[in-house]
């Protein structure tokens, strides 16, 4: 079996574009994804059963459920609906670009939901106690102690789940977007050439997640160094 | 129910269970070969078990099976003439699903595998080696069944993930759940009622999953004292 370099050296510039728009998706869903699973981790903490439960129920729906079904739901499903199609969302919610966007980021919102709230739980006590032994408010204690060591301690879970969200991304090319994938398929489709048309994306995405390791290996250092082990 | 399409949809949700637990079946097998090379004392036989689970682990899904389904079609049609057949040949999609699910999952499962490897004591593989047992005896007679409890809670998360992955199959055009669910969709133009009834089954086949792993957990775990906090 020969390797047509030429088709996918002339292709390059469909990948390349195809990776602006990978990492667009991936930009949009995780910013939106992760605002909105800052305020549904603190529920998932709560002792109030009835905010807890909330916020319990969607994060296992949501995981519970594969992306597909979710992507669906969301680009056809919600046109059957006439008071969608007649809302002003609808310029929106016709666009494949925000329904994808829009279905990853409430899938990441869910995931990303539960490493802040299982790395809230593990919070050692005695930093909780101490900051309610000076004074501090509730507001305050999340503020200045219970958050900023939460997140930092969820970086490495959070890299993990990164690194699923731009996997994750590659179905956008189901619904008709030319991502890495899309212009994965589009080779195939014109030159019915499968090896050295997904071969080329999985090189992309290979790259992509080794260049995203680095750079949470970067950000651990930064902001984690303190709990790393000692070096002799 | 479902305007006649419910006995449609659960034909197709038997199809996505018996690709689950195949394709899982598989990956077993594959997973257990990976982490067998991966703690290999051999170096390029552990190099090529962390290139499998490296690679694999890296591309997305979606893209795997695209490639291994029309690249390994592609493949069969051209390496069938020279062994003398010539009639075009169709891979069947079950048969596809299942192969390559488990040859993606197998190398999800070697990383759970090894890390529940790992934390056996290594006097076990030695007390071993030290009655006259050979490799294969070792690792299949003492290892084996002691990283089956510790790999439990890795191996929920594998089989969660890869019951869902089921459904990127209907892409390729296994006539799974969603395929249905799509077909239905397209008949009525009531998408979103058929997807809600596909997202409900997902989400009982996860339920009861996570339920029955959980008391496998438990009886794998009867010999051992939990953390007292």
């Amino acid at each position: 079996m020969i390797f047509d370099y030429n088709v996918i050296y002339e292709a390059l510039p469909l990948y390349f574009s195809g990776l602006l728009t990978t990492l667009k998706l991936l930009a949009l869903s995780l910013f939106f994804g992760l605002l909105a699973a800052l305020p549904l981790g603190l529920m998932r903490v709560s002792k109030q059963p009835l905010v807890n439960m909330t916020a319990w129920l969607y994060t296992y729906v949501i995981r519970g459920t594969p992306m597909l079904v979710q992507l669906f739901l969301i680009y056809y499903g919600l046109a059957q609906f006439a008071i969608v199609r007649e809302s002003f969302l609808w310029p929106w919610l016709s666009s494949a670009t925000f329904c994808a966007c829009l279905a990853f980021a409430i899938n990441t919102s869910a995931y990303t939901a539960e490493i802040i709230a299982g790395s809230l739980r593990a919070t050692p006590n005695g930093e909780i106690e101490a900051a309610k032994a000076m004074g501090m408010s509730r507001y305050k204690l999340y503020r200045r102690i219970l958050l900023p060591s939460a997140l930092r301690r969820a970086l490495p879970q959070y890299s993990n789940e990164v690194i699923m969200m731009l996997q994750t991304t590659s179905l956008a090319s189901i619904v008709t977007l030319i991502d890495i994938t899309g212009a994965a398929r589009t080779v195939n489709a014109q030159y019915y050439l499968p090896f050295e048309a997904y071969i080329t994306a999985g090189v992309f995405y290979l790259c992509l997640t080794f260049i995203l390791v680095r750079l949470f290996k970067l950000a651990e250092r930064r902001w984690l160094g303190y709990l790393a082990p000692r070096k002799h | 129910m479902l305007k006649g399409y419910g006995a449609v949809i659960l034909d197709g949700a038997w199809l996505t269970l018996q690709l689950a637990l195949s394709s899982m079946a598989l990956a077993i097998v594959l997973g257990l070969i990976g982490v067998a090379l991966r703690l290999s004392p051999v170096r390029w036989l552990a190099w090529l078990g962390d290139l499998y689970a490296t690679v694999i682990r890296g591309i997305p899904d979606l893209v795997l099976i695209l490639l291994i389904f029309y690249g390994g079609q592609d493949l069969l049609n051209r390496l069938a003439p020279m062994l003398g057949y010539d009639d075009y040949i169709d891979l069947n999609p079950l048969a596809a699903g299942i192969g390559t699910l488990g040859f993606i999952f197998g190398a999800y499962l070697s990383e759970t595998f090894r890390g529940a490897f790992m934390a056996i004591p290594k006097g076990q593989a030695e007390a071993g080696m030290a009655y006259g047992m050979n490799g294969f005896q070792v690792f299949f007679r003492v290892l084996v069944p002691q990283m089956i409890r510790l790999a439990i809670p890795g191996f929920t998360n594998n089989w969660l993930v890869l019951t869902k992955a089921t459904a990127l199959i209907s892409v390729v055009g296994l006539q799974d759940m969603m395929f249905k669910a799509k077909q239905a969709a397209d008949a009525t133009r009531e998408p979103f009622t058929f997807f809600l009834a596909v997202a409900a089954m997902y989400l009982v086949i996860t339920s009861v999953s996570l339920l029955a792993l959980r008391h496998l957990e438990k009886r794998y775990s009867v010999g051992v004292r939990a953390a007292d906090l």
